[in-house]
């Protein structure tokens, strides 16, 4: 999350102070995010040094604090707009703990892979409860907070969906005869290789080291 | 809130239900040994892959279909002992239904489909009318009351749905996918429907794939090969969330 363009936007409306652009920020996020005051300030220093903002009047000389108010700058305006229109880095996929887990259990001799599935999608679903709850209390008068709300709630289901989907190929596999120990090597092997230890053969280059 | 919700009458109890399809090896068995109650007030999700039971279970609690063994207890009574006329009150008076493809008559307007099973139940006409046009009144729907299905859109078509099944004194209502097609803002709108209903103080058993429909239920419940094989646990105060350090 940046909280750099989101201070960009929120000035870009007009002049702030500091604890201002705090409240306002909170008020925008849906009050999902906290931000302390110190962030803001800290941010605000960076953002001046690379000429983004500006110090508004005779308080150019001050340090950050209460009584200094900020405007965006021609190059702050333009830094929002482009920053608005790139997308995101999406290509590499997120190391991914929950994937993991799943990738390792299918190896793992004696692991009851439906009952750790499970495990996690009925988590899952329990956090998707409680944002349904949120979401339910407020009845849409928080256009910010629906927003995320709606974003978190799709975010969990994705991962519901993928766990139904595992689960699924999962059961086919075994259906044609996989076992977890000769997975890797192939349903074909000899007998000898299913006391063997697993393989854990993750796709390391393709999940990447990002975070 | 678990402690009152158990306090709470109970309308739908299934008891020990088990379902088996066909004979000999062409034998599946649907439900194995399901036992779920659900109380007045309250919204219950069943979620499971296809072929987990899902469906038979609310077929099953309708009353629309027999167990072939356990107990099925609408307001404390087993159907089972229920002579044929009993039985076909129960369904007409306190259970509700909504499917996937809504299911209205399409030779009749919005309000007839409504007032249909209170007209079938022996009230007068004008009486069931008056009912229906309230019913779809709290749905935002007055306007579309003398419109036939097909001049409605799919999310007004599953509020008369609703409407339908919750008109008059229903207690227990039960969906099958009830948001069928929709996009997910009507999706969210069916479920907002289904959850003041149960705020008014209908029980409601909704089977859904659709895990952000599910999300909308005091309690899920997920089936597998028929058995009843975990549920989520009692709902946490919504302040939890926000509270967590992100």
């Amino acid at each position: 999350m940046s909280v750099r363009h989101a201070l960009l936007a929120l000035l870009s409306e007009e002049p702030k102070y500091g604890l201002q652009l705090r409240e306002e920020f909170e008020a925008h996020t849906g009050e999902v995010w906290p931000l302390n005051v110190g962030q803001v300030y800290t941010t605000l220093q960076r953002l001046e040094r690379d000429g983004l903002v500006a110090a508004v009047g005779d308080e150019e000389s001050a340090e950050p604090g209460p009584q200094k108010a900020y405007r965006i700058t021609d190059a702050g305006t333009a830094e929002l707009s482009d920053w608005l229109r790139t997308v995101p880095d999406l290509s590499t996929p997120p190391r991914d703990d929950l994937v993991m887990k799943i990738l390792i259990a299918v190896r793992v001799p004696g692991i009851d892979v439906h009952e750790v599935i499970q495990a996690h999608r009925r988590y899952l679903i329990e956090l998707m409860q409680e944002w349904t709850r949120l979401k339910e209390d407020d009845d849409g008068a928080d256009l910010s907070f629906a927003l995320v709300v709606d974003s978190e709630l799709f975010r969990l289901d994705s991962v519901v969906r993928w766990l139904d989907a595992a689960e699924g190929r999962l059961r086919r596999a075994l259906a044609d005869g996989w076992t977890p120990a000769l997975g890797a090597a192939g349903a074909h092997a000899s007998p000898g290789a299913a006391g063997a230890a697993p393989r854990v053969a993750l796709p390391r280059r393709r999940l990447g080291t990002r975070r | 809130m678990s402690t009152v919700m158990n306090q709470r009458q109970t309308v739908l109890e299934l008891r020990s239900i088990s379902k088996v399809f066909g004979k000999g090896a062409a034998e599946v068995q649907a439900l194995r040994d399901v036992s779920v109650s659900v109380a007045k007030g309250e919204m219950v999700a069943v979620m499971g892959p296809s072929g987990s039971g899902k469906s038979s279970l609310l077929t099953i609690a309708g009353t629309l279909e027999e167990p072939t063994s356990g107990a099925v207890l609408i307001n404390g009574k087993d159907v089972h002992a229920m002579s044929p006329g009993a039985k076909a009150r129960v369904r007409r008076r306190t259970i509700g239904y909504v499917f996937q493809d809504f299911n209205l008559l399409p030779g009749l307007t919005a309000v007839e489909n409504v007032a249909l099973p209170l007209e079938l139940d022996g009230a007068s006409m004008r009486r069931a009318h008056l009912a229906g046009l309230a019913a779809l009144e709290d749905l935002g729907l007055g306007e579309a009351a003398r419109r036939f299905p097909d001049q409605l859109s799919g999310g007004e078509r599953q509020r008369v749905a609703i409407a339908r099944a919750t008109v008059g004194e229903r207690q227990l209502l039960l969906a099958d996918e009830p948001s069928g097609a929709l996009d997910s803002a009507n999706g969210e709108g069916v479920m907002r429907l289904i959850h003041a209903a149960c705020k008014r103080g209908v029980a409601a058993v909704v089977v859904t794939h659709d895990a952000q429909l599910a999300s909308w239920a005091d309690r899920v419940i997920f089936l597998r090969d028929g058995r009843l094989a975990d549920q989520t646990a009692a709902p946490a105060g919504p302040e939890t969330l926000l509270e967590t350090p992100s």
